[in-house]
């Protein structure tokens, strides 16, 4: 029933598309990933004036879909003059940029509240013994919270990552050519369905695994210390039977 | 246990009586009930109006085979690239979305005679172009819908031009007045309706003369293969409308000019 012959034909396409997809996840998780942290450290600060405008950037974010927000960004910003006639519109003008611009924005959105979760989430102890030590707060996020948070946040982060993955199929309705357009034009050429998206979905559960098992890697060395320790606890223990004898 | 059994099998019997009768009904269609696949971006042939229904010469043609073959309706909203699957696996019968007749389309479906014709054109800033020749565009970024005879057009014919592929008809002359393009290829009769005649089309023109690229195969209402009795009766309907003058009420409230299939014959 499969016909094999247009999947082989197409494999180019979907490889070219491929690149699109991975291209813009790429550029999409490191702009949200290095923006995310400073608005975190924001976003959990007592000063309000600092953490309110943090709080309102995600809650609107989070509350609109991200194809609502690439719509506004490539063809509202279109029709906007101050746009249109300004450098900025080299910018919007590119398909890639408006893709890069909602996506990067929406994923920052998502990532400062799973980092400034796990801020809040740190023990009360750990804060406590940086204080004693005479800490200053640059100190103290720079090599108690922020290392430690980043770290636990790698589950969640995680998530976050294989959900844009999957979120990257938008861009295909502002004429860029990822994997999912490809997997339409398929459709729509040789009119056929499982050819065309079963093709594609073996590429994102591909990816997704690939993704899912660098972050359990990264989970594995990163949060080695929170893991039972059951061969160090015995070696502890046996160690500590052989003082007391 | 016994009683899982039983259950199960009560549960089989009912889904295999059920799968004799689904085969029953779909095996003789008597075409009293028909469902038509309409797009929805292609004004004026097919739009969403104000008031959110749907509306144009596309849907008024189907609206009027219907009444013909005085047959219960129902029109399907489908987007373009996915209209000849759709009609395929059975999500409606026939397609009445201003589908070019074109001999690639005729190994998936089979047409209805034409019920009508219109040319395409270029349309750019007034002024930006003088003709429309490859020569011409060389270098340039032609907006052109994806999976269409254009979009094939402009693939084989202007190899030298950059070409910005679109999703839906009315998005030609949306990157067009964006800049993301610099000259659009569309149907001569949307890019009036949708663009031109319009404030958003203030400032652009057409360019060249018309271009006839189905070879006046026209557009035609697309129906599954081997559907010949279907065909039959819109063929049928098709004719009667154009003989009666409904067919003319119906362009008059569209178009200022003949817009009739086989005109020049």
């Amino acid at each position: 029933m499969i016909d094999w012959s247009i999947i082989a034909g197409s494999l180019p396409d979907f490889l070219a598309g491929l690149k699109v997809t991975l291209g813009l996840l790429a550029i999409s998780l490191a702009t949200g990933l290095l923006l995310s942290v400073p608005l975190a450290v924001a976003r959990v600060s007592s000063n309000p004036w600092v953490s309110r405008p943090v709080w309102l950037y995600t809650y609107v974010i989070r509350g609109t879909p991200l194809l609502v927000q690439l719509f506004i960004v490539y063809y509202g910003f279109a029709q906007i003059d101050f746009v249109r006639h300004s450098a900025l519109w080299d910018l919007f003008k590119n398909a890639w940029f408006c893709a890069w611009f909602a996506f990067a924005l929406n994923t920052t959105a998502y990532t400062t509240e799973i980092i400034a979760g796990a801020l809040k989430a740190t023990p009360h102890g750990e804060i406590e013994a940086a204080r004693s030590v005479g800490m200053s707060s640059f100190s103290l996020y720079a090599r108690i919270l922020l290392p430690s948070a980043l770290r636990r946040a790698l589950p969640q982060y995680g998530n976050e990552a294989v959900g844009m993955m999957h979120a990257t199929a938008i861009a295909s309705t502002v004429t860029l050519v990822d994997l999912t357009r490809v997997a339409r034009d398929v459709y729509a050429n040789h009119l056929v369905t499982v050819e065309a998206f079963g093709t594609v979905a073996i590429f994102y559960f591909v990816l997704t695994f690939a993704l899912v098992g660098l972050f359990k890697v990264a989970e594995h060395y990163g949060l080695r210390h929170l893991r039972a320790q059951t061969e160090r606890s015995t070696v502890a223990i046996s160690g500590a039977e052989m003082k007391t004898k | 246990m016994s009683f899982a059994i039983n259950s199960t099998r009560r549960t089989l019997v009912l889904l295999l009586a059920g799968l004799a009768t689904a085969a029953v009904f779909a095996q003789a269609p008597d075409w009293k009930k028909i469902r038509i696949g309409v797009e929805g971006n292609y004004p004026p042939f097919s739009q969403i109006a104000p008031d959110g229904k749907l509306a144009g010469f596309d849907i008024d043609i189907a609206n009027a085979i219907c009444a013909q073959l005085k047959a219960d309706c129902q029109l399907v909203q489908q987007e373009w690239d996915g209209m000849i699957p759709a009609l395929n696996v059975r999500k409606f019968d026939a397609i009445v979305a201003s589908m070019t007749i074109s001999e690639e389309r005729k190994k998936a479906v089979d047409f209805s005679d034409p019920y009508y014709d219109v040319p395409s054109r270029w349309v750019a800033k007034a002024g930006a172009f003088k003709d429309a020749t490859p020569e011409s565009l060389r270098g340039k970024k032609i907006a052109v819908i994806r999976n269409s005879p254009r979009a094939k057009f402009v693939g084989e014919q202007y190899k030298g031009s950059e070409t910005l592929l679109v999703n839906k008809e009315t998005d030609v002359y949306m990157e067009l007045a964006a800049g993301r393009a610099d000259i659009g290829f569309g149907s001569s009769v949307v890019s009036g309706e949708a663009f031109l005649k319009k404030p958003e089309g203030k400032g652009y023109a057409q360019v060249g003369p018309a271009v006839n690229l189905g070879g006046g195969a026209g557009v035609g209402i697309a129906i599954r293969k081997g559907d010949d009795a279907l065909r039959e009766k819109i063929n049928g309907a098709l004719k009667a409308i154009l003989a009666d003058g409904r067919y003319k009420t119906m362009a008059n409230k569209y178009f200022d000019f003949d817009v009739s299939p086989n005109r020049n014959q």
